[in-house]
């Protein structure tokens, strides 16, 4: 059948059974919108306040269902205020398509109204982009950016389709999405590939030696990492970590990995690591990291990270070994693929005397409650206690980022939704939504600071429209904690430009101005009775806690520093 | 590995299609790298053409890079390339002013010596090729620097492997880089 561009998206947009689109439109993506109105009973729009908060939507409804997000932008600036949100996804590997559709080939390259080349900005912060020029490459681009996002190291993918092509007429031939890697660009690259994608072998060789390593080994340590997160390998990742008898340390993006529960859990490793974690770290004689990338938050100093250790990757990217840190073995695959062959070879073991050292220190921060104010402690004890146990957390970047993740203990892939690699302060909202919206049946609430929370809180607006039941939580500590913390402890307490007490809005008097609810609270009675009050009122709610300036993260480790010299425990 | 900066080549099998070579360029410029060379054309098969680049970097540098490349989509494979183990080429024109024959004369001498053909005679210049490894096209250029080079231009170094070993052989790391890729 004879279709139109912008159809033929539609029509493959249904064939990898996409039912959710977030986005906002404008001139050149005119077509694509149009036939969207036809299709409304199929796919669903959620309409965005600013393209940057559908891009952070999109990935939040990623990272929370498994499924691929999907983003429509139009030419120019909507296109550019995407920037932000497909880095964000780039640098935590989250598998989002974004499409905008740029001029008509006939005003290409004049300069022309919105015009940009947004192939070029987006190359580096994407997995893999696109120019579709004409209507007959659009199916088969289509196809190949869907399996690319989603296959092997997930990532974002970009497709900029010029506006002819999506009102030009095709012949548009279904095809079913198992058979989309026998034809055009996917066909190619399986034609030329060293191996069958479907079934890969893990390397038995590589596995053995793994397993060698581990029976010499008397004290393991194991890293979860985002990549048990993505590859959704949490209960292949239990097993083996219980069948080695190994404490398990969390990177912020492996949280949910394993539940933080589990009496192996050391809690979180790095800067703000536990002691028990950097602890280990320092000490154990066998390393194995599973799906971690080593970041600078992690291998802080990486000459002298797991200095005792034998370290071994367990990643899918091959380019990530010997990237950061120089490894003694190293197996590429896909985490969930590895340890279910691992788990078939390895003997239980037990490592008693090594756990038993490893949690002699501390696997949580203590923090002092105060009786008259609130502390982020208390807030979070009391939403742990009042909300669903599996309640999806979204949060910003910075002090309430930390406090939460060393607070929750995550139980589960997806339940936790942080911008880790490219700490994106405003991030929280749109991910809170496109959570909200891919899992209608659970609680999402978004943790904020006032300082992330200004960065896009026009999102309240989608909130608002949609009727989507998000809590804000604001830890207003009227400053940029974060920096300040470092002003404090680096800089010699010369607060530059991170004090925002006099600086509006009235967050409650905002969530107003968006008929949503909303409560300024300033100790746990107040903020139990405004939690309440959220849960009951079936709308977006703010709540505003008031916390004090000072407060900070502990414990915390310099950046470059050994892993245990810390700063403040 | 060592630490000792020095010119590396790696040969680079890519689609051959518009957009590859920036992308290929760009990866260099952002990790810091300044291209000392670059060659680029089309291969036995239409769809892939082949680049050779050539960077200063140090043996651990230059593997990080190479492995960068092999994470983007349009690159099939990459292979560093070493002095003892490729055959490399570059031609070079050179544009010589000659003011009298006498000059003339001696330039026709040193292209003979290295066997450098004469592609242009006008009245008042001379044009050579010569196709060599750098050590050739730099001991001639050196000569010829006793004159006045009006023009200078290279095509960039070519490398292949010696032996019967291809850029396409598969090999363990290969398929790990495919697997990042695109694994279902």
């Amino acid at each position: 059948m004879k279709l139109t561009g912008a159809q033929i998206l539609m029509e493959c947009l249904l064939e990898q059974e996409v039912d959710t689109v977030f986005g906002y439109p404008g001139g050149t993506i005119l077509n694509v919108y149009d036939a969207l109105y036809r299709y409304n009973d199929k796919i669903k729009h959620v309409l965005t306040a600013h393209e940057q908060g559908a891009a952070h939507a999109a990935d939040g409804y990623a990272r929370s269902t498994g499924k691929v997000g999907v983003c429509f932008a139009t030419s120019g600036p909507g296109a550019t205020n995407l920037t932000t949100g497909i880095a964000t996804a780039h640098m935590d590997s989250s598998p989002v398509v974004f499409i905008s559709c740029n001029v008509a080939r006939n005003l290409i390259g004049k300069d022309s109204f919105q015009e940009v080349d947004i192939t070029g900005i987006t190359m580096p912060i994407t997995k893999c982009n696109y120019i579709v020029d004409s209507v007959e490459k659009l199916a088969d681009t289509v196809r190949a950016a869907f399996a690319i996002a989603k296959s092997g190291r997930p990532g974002p993918v970009f497709i900029d389709i010029l506006k002819n092509a999506t009102g030009e007429k095709a012949e548009f031939k279904p095809l079913p999405q198992a058979e989309h890697y026998t034809e055009g660009k996917l066909g190619a690259m399986m034609r030329r590939s060293s191996q069958d994608f479907k079934a890969p072998e893990v390397d038995e060789k590589d596995l053995k030696t793994l397993v060698d390593m581990i029976n010499a080994s008397k004290k393991p340590l194991l890293i979860c990492g985002g990549g048990v997160v993505r590859g959704r390998a949490h209960q292949e990742f239990l097993e083996f970590a219980e069948k080695v008898d190994a404490p398990v340390a969390i990177t912020l993006m492996g949280a949910g990995g394993i539940c933080g529960r589990n009496p192996l859990a050391t809690g979180m490793i790095g800067m703000h690591g536990t002691q028990a974690s950097n602890m280990a770290c320092d000490a154990c004689d066998l390393l194995i990291s599973v799906g971690c990338r080593f970041s600078d938050r992690v291998a802080l100093a990486p000459k002298t990270f797991a200095k005792q250790a034998k370290i071994v990757h367990i990643d899918i990217d091959r380019a990530e070994i010997n990237k950061n840190v120089h490894t003694d073995h190293h197996i590429v695959g896909d985490a969930k693929r590895v340890l279910a062959k691992l788990n078939e070879m390895v003997q239980p073991a037990d490592h008693s005397d090594w756990k038993k050292y490893v949690f002699s220190f501390k696997t949580e921060t203590e923090y002092d409650d105060i009786d008259d104010a609130l502390t982020p402690k208390q807030i979070l004890s009391s939403i742990a206690k009042m909300l669903p146990e599996d309640t999806v957390v979204a949060t910003d970047v910075g002090q309430h980022q930390m406090w939460s993740i060393q607070h929750f203990r995550f139980d589960y892939p997806g339940q936790l939704l942080t911008s880790g690699g490219f700490g994106t302060m405003g991030f929280g909202l749109g991910a809170a939504i496109g959570a909200k919206v891919g899992n209608p049946d659970k609680t999402v609430i978004h943790i904020t600071g006032d300082g992330s929370f200004r960065m896009n809180c026009n999102e309240l607006a989608t909130v608002q429209d949609y009727g989507v039941p998000i809590i804000t939580f604001v830890f207003n500590n009227k400053t940029l904690g974060m920096v300040r913390q470092w002003q404090t402890l680096i800089y010699d307490k010369r607060y530059s430009e991170t004090t925002l007490s006099e600086r509006g809005p009235d967050f409650v008097a905002l969530a107003k101005a968006y008929g949503l609810g909303g409560a300024h609270v300033s100790n746990v009675a107040e903020l139990e009775a405004a939690i309440e009050e959220a849960m009951k009122c079936g709308h977006g709610y703010i709540i505003d806690c008031a916390i004090d300036m000072d407060e900070k993260v502990r414990p915390m480790v310099g950046g470059g520093s050994h892993i245990t010299d810390f700063l403040l425990s | 590995m060592s630490n000792e900066m020095k010119r590396q080549t790696l040969a680079i099998l890519v689609d051959n299609e518009s957009g590859v070579l920036s992308q290929i360029s760009r990866l260099f410029s952002r990790k810091g790298y300044n291209i000392e060379s670059l060659a680029v054309g089309a291969t036995e098969h239409t769809e892939t053409s082949r680049i050779t680049i050539e960077v200063m970097a140090d043996d651990d540098q230059v593997r990080l890079l190479a492995n960068q490349l092999r994470k983007l989509f349009p690159v099939h494979s990459v292979k560093l390339l070493t002095a003892e183990t490729s055959i490399r080429r570059e031609l070079v024109l050179y544009k010589v002013r000659t003011p009298d024959s006498t000059v003339r004369n001696e330039i026709i001498g040193i292209a003979n010596i290295f066997r450098a053909n004469i592609i242009d005679v006008a009245v008042g210049s001379i044009t050579l090729s010569v196709i060599g490894a750098e050590s050739k096209t730099d001991a001639m250029e050196k000569l010829l620097r006793e004159y006045e080079i009006l023009e200078l231009v290279r095509t960039g170094v070519i490398a292949l492997e010696r032996g019967q070993e291809t850029i396409k052989d598969e090999t363990k790391e290969k398929g790990e880089f495919d697997y990042g890729k695109n694994v279902l």
